[in-house]
């Protein structure tokens, strides 16, 4: 099958790009510099991720905020104009179908970004979901994220309005003669902001930021990277049909009136079984692993308590160049999810010794005005 | 464009070998390999005094993407290793043919190393590769 290319494809490759398969797409996942050199730079200055393999949808109409309640725990008829949430499509067995941020744009319009590989069905779900709604897939559009410390002087010089923006708040505006719309958001645990642009306009736009002396391209290696030492989940990892978000440690992402004493209970799918969850811890959780030393795990591998017995899998594994050494996240038995556990990993036969760290593993940095 | 020194001899699996003048071999994997492997963050090596026939398994490489492991590419007797890599792993990718070395030994038969191959045929596999 031909991989899809985004707006920036050229754009990679004269940066010198090594180019992957990632979600039907042909995409970076790094540059010359190196994903340990590109995930510091993120965390000192800022870094330009390209993300439009990732789904634009707008959801439209009257009733959109009570037909997307129907879908996701969030509360949207509450979501403030231009504000984000983070949420979940969930399936009606309280497992996940895919993360996503809503956005409202209007009263009766919300803007979503979900996931690469799961774009065709949640749009699917979404037009089977929701009557009365229209559903319109921004195909055209390209997603750049701008991450890092540095970030927000550079839209200052270059987008004074979104330079305004805290944290999950967004805005319509002009980068030169291109109209966008920016969100203060991101994957990386630091301040940032998330550009939506016309495809034919990305790749100035893009330009005019990497000629920002702090501003360096970043592939999907470093993405990773960050994101785990974020705590962030990734679908398909963290996440996925088998696992409800209270395993996940996403509980929070239960809006208080979606939740069983709330004004709006329930209504989304799964909701009994989520609500089983928190009404009785699950077996399994979600916990941070930081290796003692610095000999990585990896995705997949078994987990051990002292006694040599299998008590869980890694989930998701990267070397934290901000944290310092080798950390992964991993599902495990509840009683062994203490932080300050002492753990082992099953590195084709070695058990190297880690230890269940709080996460995020470094500070987030959200700017929250 | 990744270097590949004229003087080495090359194994398929990506390591090189090079023949000191006091008779040891140096061992080490290819400026091909680290590229293609990304940031090195951990080298597992044998042990001093083990003995490696050709081919053997000799350790693993941990890049930030993942696992390979590493094999002898002559037979002999590990006489030293770079005990360097275990603090700066990065080494192997700033410096793969000098400070970057894997281990030394002293080879049970230095006739192994006719076998690899020349630069230019190992340059040809790699670009065959790509």
């Amino acid at each position: 099958m031909d991989l899809l290319t985004t707006p920036l494809h050229d754009l990679h490759l004269e940066l010198g790009a090594k180019m992957v398969p990632f979600a039907g797409y042909d995409m970076p996942v790094q540059y010359p510099a190196g994903i340990i050199r590109e995930h510091q730079h993120t965390r000192e200055q800022a870094g330009l991720f390209d993300v439009s393999h990732m789904g634009q949808v707008l959801v439209r109409g009257a009733d959109a905020a009570a037909a997307l309640e129907r879908l996701v725990p969030a509360d949207l008829e509450g979501l403030g104009e231009h504000r984000q949430t983070y949420t979940l499509f969930t399936n009606e067995t309280g497992g996940v179908l895919d993360d996503l941020i809503v956005t409202r744009w209007s009263d009766d319009c919300f803007f979503l970004v979900v996931n690469a590989a799961c774009k065709a069905q949640d749009i699917a779900h979404l037009q089977a979901g929701l009557t009365g709604c229209e559903v319109e897939v921004l195909a055209e559009r390209a997603l750049l994220a701008l991450q890092g410390p540095g970030a927000r002087a550079v839209m200052a010089e270059l987008c004074p309005a979104a330079a305004e923006l805290v944290f999950l708040q967004g805005c319509h505006t002009r980068i030169g003669d291109s109209e966008v719309y920016i969100t203060c958001s991101g994957y990386t645990g630091e301040d940032g902001f998330e550009i939506s642009a016309a495809n034919a306009d990305a790749e100035a736009i893009a330009r005019r930021l990497l000629a920002c002396d702090a501003v360096e391209p970043i592939g999907l290696g470093a993405r990773d990277s960050l994101r785990l030492e974020a705590g962030l989940c990734l679908y398909g990892h963290e996440l996925n049909t088998e696992i409800t978000p209270v395993e996940a440690g996403l509980t929070w992402a239960i809006a208080k009136c979606r939740r069983p004493d709330g004004a709006r209970a329930g209504g989304f799918p799964g909701a009994d079984a989520i609500f089983a969850h928190l009404a009785t811890p699950p077996a399994h959780r979600r916990v941070g692993l930081a290796v003692d030393g610095k000999r990585p795990v990896r995705e997949g591998q078994a987990v051990l308590n002292a006694d040599g017995e299998r008590i869980g899998e890694v989930c998701s594994a990267a070397f934290g160049a901000s944290f310092g050494g080798p950390i992964a996240m991993a599902y495990i038995e509840r009683e062994f999810g203490g932080i300050g556990t002492a753990l082992s990993v099953d590195v084709r036969g070695k058990a190297v010794a880690v230890t269940v760290t709080k996460m995020p593993f470094v500070p987030q940095r959200y700017f929250r005005g | 464009m990744s270097q590949t020194p004229s003087e080495l001899r090359y194994a398929k699996s990506h390591e090189w070998a090079r023949l000191e003048e006091d008779g040891t071999v140096t061992v080490g994997i290819t400026d091909h390999a680290q590229h293609a492997l990304g940031d090195v963050v951990f080298v597992e090596l044998p042990e001093v005094g083990s003995t490696l026939a050709a081919g053997d398994e000799a350790g693993v490489v941990e890049s930030v993407k993942a696992a390979s492991d590493i094999y002898s590419p002559v037979g002999g007797e590990v006489l030293a290793i770079n005990e360097k890599l275990e603090d700066e792993p990065e080494t192997v990718n700033a410096d793969p043919y000098s400070d970057g070395w894997f281990f030394k030994l002293q080879p049970s038969d230095t006739s192994e190393l006719e076998e690899l191959l020349g630069a230019e045929d190992y340059q040809a596999a790699c670009d065959e590769d790509d």
